[in-house]
């Protein structure tokens, strides 16, 4: 190694731009707006987003590298589902498949996996994916000192407080989830999914599958069903929401309501300074399930943002139309801290 | 392998899930003293802000049930967030007593290579490679994630490190997700900083049920639950046959000696499946389900357990 060079006083901290492509159009579309990196699954239960019409295969998977590696991106292959015994050697074999196609880095949930990686592709960059439910830095260290991972994404559980204190103590990179969808389990530690419908993100790589729903209209509205259970019934003034189970209304004690979330989607744009100075290193986008329209203005909006922040991050201001532009592709078009703001818990 | 020969089971009574006032908790594990179980998890496992019993409690409690001749094992929590919780883990992975069970990968790491542990039902072991892994780091047995089915479980220990010990989650309500949020807080109106610890009113969770009046969930604080409780009471031939060694049994408020002494009988062989799970159904909160055993959803109800009355 050459020797050590000083960075400049005012060195300019700038995080990492991760953004989500579903197909190679959006895969495009993220690179041309700026994404730093992209992450994408193949075309199976490996990865969390396994849904019809949905993800790369080898062919789209080399072109879409080859072109965002041209326009200076980088492409990380999410395997951030857990192998079933039967299924072990899918997964051995997609590892193989994004090492030998020369993806930028994997990211990855199952230990197991991570050892089969590490052993096998040692070139090969490691992130601990979400699912991995590394929540503090000791179980982040965990995966370092074991398998050499470069990156942790951080389950969407802590707050900022507690997100920093995992950042100064760790040689690894986190990521933080900055906008999207909103899970308000664990990441790794629900089987909602499959308790009602058999299939859940860590054994399918999909909640809620699309298979499993029924929409009925009843006398008493509309209803939505997800492996026959009822999640929600809507009114002629509801705007009826994917049937996700924890944002289903359920009743408790006679009282009808959200028990575990309202639709809400995650935005942290007003936290980047905060973010930036603490040390996060990249900042996820979700929403791999979503259409180009969506990637496009999440990237752009955020591309501005996160390059407003590296410049001048004390004169930083969440400009009105970021977030106008935000809550036309929300969920729920009702945004939320999260966790990361404590008063929530 | 013997599917007729489920003698050889240990039974396991798994950690207190509920908040319980602490004369109750004192009370039921003096009870636990006398049960026909072989080993008892012990320890807060689901929420940090639940003191009702401290570290120190809980291995009084070891001790007495060390003396009645149970296998005693603490468990860590299986959300750790906060460096408080980080202090808890490391107290209870070095307590120097008892061995320990890890339920997240911090407490792996604690625990790697300092002698035999339990890897927990929350580090997702869905496959060998994962259960290799740990069994190097020093796991000594393993419990199976609610969600594999039987033939995951004995796909994975067909294929898995010789010697390691399978225990699988036999009765109970299903822990099936936990959160940063409390959901028992948030039915209050309450957050959960400022919880005023109200899940102690639900000693078997706060039940939640669909728009049609379907019983579906219940809330454990910042955990939620099946309302349905899982019972392999009448497939014990099936988890012998699958590998497993010991049936970890979920405390519930009620009843729950009598479900260890029908778990007992029928893992020896001395009740009918069938008769097993006629004799459990009105000793259980809510009605049977066993759908995850048998790779179905996990709400379902495939095998001999009838609903009570």
């Amino acid at each position: 190694m050459d020797q050590a060079v000083a960075p400049p006083a005012q060195a300019v901290r700038r995080m990492k731009l991760v953004c989500p492509a579903g197909t190679p159009p959006a895969l495009r579309i993220a690179v041309d707006n700026g994404a730093d990196d992209v992450y994408l699954g193949f075309k199976d239960e490996t990865n969390a987003r396994n849904f019809a019409g949905l993800n790369f295969d080898d062919k789209s998977l080399r072109e879409g590298i080859d072109y965002a590696h041209r326009h200076g991106s980088q492409v990380l292959v999410a395997l951030n589902t857990y192998p079933q015994p039967s299924t072990w050697r899918k997964w051995q074999a997609a590892v193989d498949r994004a090492a030998d196609l020369g993806v930028d880095a994997i990211i990855v949930a199952d230990a197991g996996l991570l050892a089969y990686a590490a052993r096998t592709h040692p070139g090969l960059r490691l992130h601990l994916s979400v699912q991995g439910s590394a929540t503090s830095h000791e179980a982040i260290n965990f995966y370092h000192e074991r398998f050499g991972i470069k990156r942790a994404v951080l389950p969407r559980v802590l707050s900022v407080e507690q997100a920093e204190k995992a950042i100064s103590r760790t040689p690894v990179e986190i990521e933080v989830f900055g906008f999207g969808s909103l899970s308000i389990m664990v990441e790794g530690r629900c089987a909602l999914s499959s308790y009602a419908t058999g299939e859940s993100p860590n054994t399918h790589g999909g909640c809620s599958p699309a298979k499993a729903i029924r929409w009925q209209q009843s006398p008493r509205g509309l209803e939505s069903r997800l492996g026959g259970v009822l999640i929600d019934r809507f009114g002629e003034q509801d705007h009826p929401g994917y049937p996700t189970l924890c944002r289903g209304r359920f009743v408790v004690n006679g009282d009808t309501y959200y028990p575990f979330e309202e639709p809400t989607s995650l935005n942290t744009l007003e936290l980047l300074p905060r973010l930036q100075a603490m040390g996060v290193a990249a900042i996820k986008i979700e929403g791999r399930q979503r259409s180009p329209v969506y990637v496009e203005t999440v990237t752009r909006v955020w591309r501005e943002a996160l390059d407003d922040c590296a410049r001048e991050p004390q004169r930083f201001r969440v400009k009105p139309a970021w977030q106008e532009a935000l809550a036309g592709i929300s969920e729920g078009h009702q945004c939320t801290l999260g966790a990361y703001h404590r008063p929530w818990k | 392998m013997n599917a007729t020969r489920p003698g050889t089971m240990k039974l396991a009574l798994g950690p207190l899930l509920y908040y319980w006032p602490r004369e109750t908790v004192l009370a039921f594990y003096r009870d636990c003293a006398r049960w026909p179980v072989d080993t008892v998890y012990l320890g807060e496992t689901v929420c940090s802000r639940r003191r009702e019993l401290k570290l120190a409690d809980w291995i009084a409690i070891g001790e007495d049930l060390a003396r009645a001749g149970k296998e005693v094992v603490l468990s860590t929590s299986e959300l750790i967030e906060s460096d408080a919780d980080l202090r808890t883990m490391h107290s209870v992975a070095g307590n120097g007593a008892f061995r320990v069970e890890a339920n997240d990968m911090a407490a792996v790491r604690a625990l790697a290579g300092k002698g035999p542990f339990v890897a927990g039902p929350f580090l997702n072991v869905y496959n060998a490679g994962t259960l290799a892994l740990l069994a190097e780091l020093g796991a000594a047995r393993w419990v199976a994630p609610v969600e594999l089915s039987r033939d995951g479980i004995a796909a994975v220990v067909a294929d898995g490190p010789p010697g390691i010990e399978t225990e699988v989650f036999a009765y109970g309500r299903l822990p099936l997700a936990v959160s940063a949020r409390c959901f028992t807080a948030r039915y209050n109106n309450l957050t959960k900083d400022h919880c005023e610890f109200r899940c102690i009113e639900h000693p078997d969770g706060l039940a939640l049920d669909t728009q049609d009046d379907q019983h579906f969930l219940v809330l454990n604080g910042v955990q939620t639950q099946s309302a349905s409780v899982h019972s392999l009471v009448a497939e014990l031939g099936e988890a012998r046959a699958a590998g497993t060694d010991l049936l970890r049994l979920s405390p519930q408020s009620q009843h729950t000696g009598e479900v260890v002494a029908v778990f007992r009988e029928a893992a020896s062989g001395a009740l009918a499946p069938h008769e097993a799970a006629a004799r459990l159904a009105p000793l259980m909160p809510a009605a049977a389900c066993d759908g995850y055993w048998h790779g179905k959803p996990g709400i379902v109800s495939v095998g001999a357990s009838p609903a009570p009355k």
